[in-house]
């Protein structure tokens, strides 16, 4: 697949590896084909015409959840007549008296902030192409701007978090889950799910495709 | 297309900079070498960056400066009737093993001891054979930083712990646990480290592996 040298062919056809800056002449991807990059093996392309309806459509699904995280109930302990009870808010605002606050802020942007962010940025930039109408403005900002905030948004990190202090609390008292909870889970499957649908090459030629008609 | 990154046909590849080209990193589209910024996404163009050494440095020492207090001081502090107790990172741990839930005793040990302590190496070890013309085990490097890469962010696993479990229990005068000094930097550890990784210019790496391959073989 690497190119020899750029002579004739239009700088358009032209992939470059992000990971280790190889040379790919790619043109048009079959459906159910993927293509991996010839040194490194990072996935180049993916060929899938339903891929931006399909990530559009489980980014709205976990945006809609995560408005019933933020508000419901998430985790109840019980011990004998006291009961406590937490919601993803509380949780993230734990930290928030004298020194610590700072990391009250920090773990509000990783749980809640920036995966709300993500999606909405995903859904500005992809969603008008889903159901066939020209980009909004700002499209492209929005979409490079999802993938910058990818590593920093740790729904699934606090999901393990949550199954460790169960167990650590296991002991002391019931515990009981709310809606809340469930939702999160789902967010954290349907995340994932959106991922594996993404190839960087594809959607900003979609998108470029869709701005020129 | 055939097992990628093994066997020395593969090594080899005309890159980006090798065709007169810039690459974006955001989008993956390629620019005649002087373009500055992206046309596509509107993203910084730099073909290697000239930098990425000294940063990758400052946030591994600032990452490893925050990592040696996040296990001496305490992480959790319980107080029960008439009682405080400390509790750091390690005996988080050991109090779990205690337990006899060993299965999560390890991931907490994973994410908060291996992970961090590992990441250290793995990271200082790269950056110090990207400076000189490294001559060993090519192979073993070609995905090593991409896991270390991937794998930093787990290490958040416990700060996620300390605030449900400071948000969970507040029966004010029987029971009540509250945040240690240690969360905080351990915390500010992982994101630094995590910075130290996205630092790096893994094509620099690449380059290195390629040049490696070119001596081999004359």
């Amino acid at each position: 697949m690497a190119a020899d040298g750029s002579g004739g062919v239009p700088l358009e056809n032209l992939v470059c590896c992000p990971v280790c800056d190889a040379l790919h002449e790619v043109g048009t991807v079959a459906e159910g084909q993927r293509l991996r990059c010839v040194r490194c093996g990072t996935i180049i392309a993916v060929g899938q015409s339903e891929a931006i309806t399909r990530i559009v459509v489980l980014a709205v699904t976990a945006l809609i959840l995560m408005s019933i995280v933020v508000f419901y109930p998430f985790l109840t302990l019980r011990n004998g007549v006291f009961a406590s009870r937490a919601s993803v808010f509380e949780t993230v605002m734990s930290f928030s008296e004298g020194v610590m606050a700072p990391l009250s802020f920090a773990v509000a942007a990783f749980v809640i902030i920036l995966p709300v962010a993500r999606l909405a940025t995903l859904i500005w930039a992809l969603g008008p192409l889903a159901i066939n109408r020209a980009p909004l403005p700002g499209a492209t900002f929005a979409l490079r701007w999802a993938e910058i905030l990818r590593p920093w948004a740790m729904a699934e990190i606090f999901m393990v978090g949550v199954a460790v202090a169960l167990v650590k609390l296991a002991d002391l008292a019931t515990l009981q889950m709310g809606p809340a909870f469930w939702s999160f889970g789902a967010i954290v499957v349907i995340t994932t799910l959106k991922d594996t649908q993404m190839s960087k090459h594809s959607i900003w030629k979609t998108l470029d495709e869709a701005k020129r008609r | 297309m055939e097992d990628p990154g093994r066997g020395k046909a593969s090594l080899t590849a005309w890159t980006a900079r090798d065709a007169g080209l810039v690459g974006c990193r955001h989008c993956t589209r390629v620019w005649p070498a002087d373009t500055e910024i992206c046309g596509r996404c509107g993203g910084r163009l730099v073909s290697r960056e000239a930098t990425s050494q000294q940063r990758v440095w400052a946030w591994l020492i600032a990452g490893l400066m925050f990592y040696i207090p996040a296990n001496v001081y305490p992480m959790l502090v319980t107080r029960t009737v008439g009682f405080a107790e400390d509790q750091t990172i390690v005996g988080g741990v050991l109090e779990l093993a205690g337990h006899g839930a060993y299965g999560v005793a390890f991931i907490v040990f994973f994410a908060s001891v291996i992970i961090p302590v590992g990441k250290f190496v793995a990271i200082g070890w790269l950056a110090w054979l990207v400076e000189r013309p490294h001559g060993y085990r090519p192979k073993q490097l070609l995905h090593l930083y991409e896991v270390v890469e991937w794998i930093g962010r787990w290490s958040m696993i416990d700060v996620f712990v300390v605030a449900i479990l400071v948000a969970l229990v507040q029966f004010q005068l029987v029971a009540s646990i509250n945040p240690g000094i240690a969360a905080v930097c351990f915390a500010l550890s992982v994101v630094f480290t995590m910075l130290s990784a996205m630092s790096f210019d893994s094509r620099i790496l690449w380059d290195g592996i390629e040049t490696l391959d070119d001596d081999d073989r004359s």
